[in-house]
């Protein structure tokens, strides 16, 4: 238990190690897309954890980085295959971004320091700790954007051939003029820039307060 | 003439760093030394020109071919990993000097979003070979100009007086958006 609160608040993938940023930038455009990835990482993250950690003693220290990509790279590929087929709008909106969870810092950085190392029970539950962690913010983070962006708030979209109706929130009334700014590129950067500032000045209040 | 339209568009308005977000992580751990960051840049622009042609190279000599495009990710990050693998041994052998101080971050460049996102660009925008060049280098390129541009600037960040708060990452985060804005003209 004790694990998976590190992973949501003390080692929070996005807001305080500050990883995996390309993709959770990119798709964070609407909370359903954000929610998703988020699930995404957490079942690749969780999977790799394991996997890793039951094989790691079969792994030389050589080849360390091109088994444990082998290994992410396959996870990523199933999973693939599997969106291409079950959920084709889905798969279209990630994209790029879907492959490039490959390279994602967080994953094989949580693979060289907790599964190459710890037993499996405690990896999984690091995975698990961790992939919550960046699913939290980055649905949070998603959300804002939209809100700020749309005016809506956009829960099954991509997915409704599996859900079988859209299901979009409009806030305001559509008497909310959009400021489309906030869902491109660089109102991503300012968004980041602005809540991870207000994080860090919350810290520093209970710091002093201490 | 396309040619030179596709280099810009690839270096400055469609800048991989700015709107695709590729290559952020090098970006916000590598650019806090200003020579570092200019090596770092030219590093990633010798491996990303090599892999986008090799990987153009199997994709369209060994995968097409076999139907096996599905494996296109896994055969990408592993034609990159041995590209980085071999670039840190040479660099080793005749670049003692630059081994000593970029040793540690060679390895990681392999993880670098931008490397195996503009090796998928190329073949998801169906680019020819010469396309395929060029776009590589002019958007690696771009990472160079981002990561150097953003690596003086940081210098004086540090010493500016910023509220306790935003210092290190959330200030660095906003200049990147300006930096962004003035890259993609928005609006315009």
């Amino acid at each position: 238990m004790r694990k998976i609160k590190d992973g949501v608040i003390k080692e929070n993938p996005l807001v305080v190690l500050m990883l995996g940023l390309c993709s959770t930038m990119a798709i964070s455009t609407t909370f359903e897309k954000s929610f998703l990835l988020g699930i995404v990482v957490l079942f690749v993250l969780t999977l790799s954890n394991v996997v890793v950690s039951l094989l790691k003693k079969g792994i030389g220290k050589s080849v360390v980085t091109p088994s444990l990509i082998l290994i992410i790279g396959t996870l990523v590929t199933i999973l693939e295959l599997l969106l291409s087929t079950f959920v084709k709008p889905l798969y279209d909106a990630f994209g790029i971004y879907l492959s490039l969870i490959v390279v994602n810092c967080i994953i094989l950085g949580r693979a060289i320091l907790v599964a190459m190392k710890e037993s499996v029970k405690e990896s999984f539950m690091d995975g698990v700790g961790i992939g919550l962690g960046y699913l939290l913010s980055i649905s949070f983070f998603g959300l804002v954007r939209e809100i700020l962006g749309h005016g809506t708030i956009t829960i099954v979209d991509a997915t409704q051939n599996v859900f079988g109706k859209t299901i979009v929130l409009h806030l305001f009334d559509g008497n909310y003029f959009p400021i489309s700014f906030f869902v491109s590129p660089a109102g991503a950067f300012l968004v980041a820039g602005i809540l991870l500032g207000m994080i860090g000045t919350w810290k520093e209040r209970k710091h002093e307060t201490r | 003439m396309k040619l030179v339209s596709l280099f810009l568009t690839a270096l400055l308005t469609e800048n991989i760093i700015l709107t695709k977000f590729l290559g952020l992580c090098p970006l916000m751990g590598n650019s806090k030394r200003e020579g570092h960051a200019y090596k770092m840049g030219l590093l990633v622009v010798l491996t990303t020109v090599l892999s986008s042609i090799i990987c153009y190279l199997f994709y369209y000599h060994i995968l097409v071919p076999t139907e096996t495009t599905h494996l296109r990710t896994l055969v990408f990050i592993f034609t990159i990993a041995s590209i980085v693998g071999t670039l840190e041994i040479l660099i080793k052998k005749y670049f003692p000097s630059l081994y000593k101080s970029m040793g540690l971050y060679i390895p990681l460049i392999t993880t670098n979003c931008a490397v195996l996102g503009v090796s998928i660009l190329t073949i998801d925008h169906a680019f020819s070979f010469l396309e395929t060049f060029v776009y590589a280098i002019g958007s690696s390129m771009g990472f160079l100009l981002v990561i150097y541009v953003f690596s003086t600037l940081r210098i004086k960040m540090d010493q500016a007086p910023i509220l306790k708060g935003f210092k290190g990452t959330p200030i660095a985060f906003i200049t990147l958006g300006i930096i962004a804005l003035l890259f993609t003209r928005y609006g315009l």
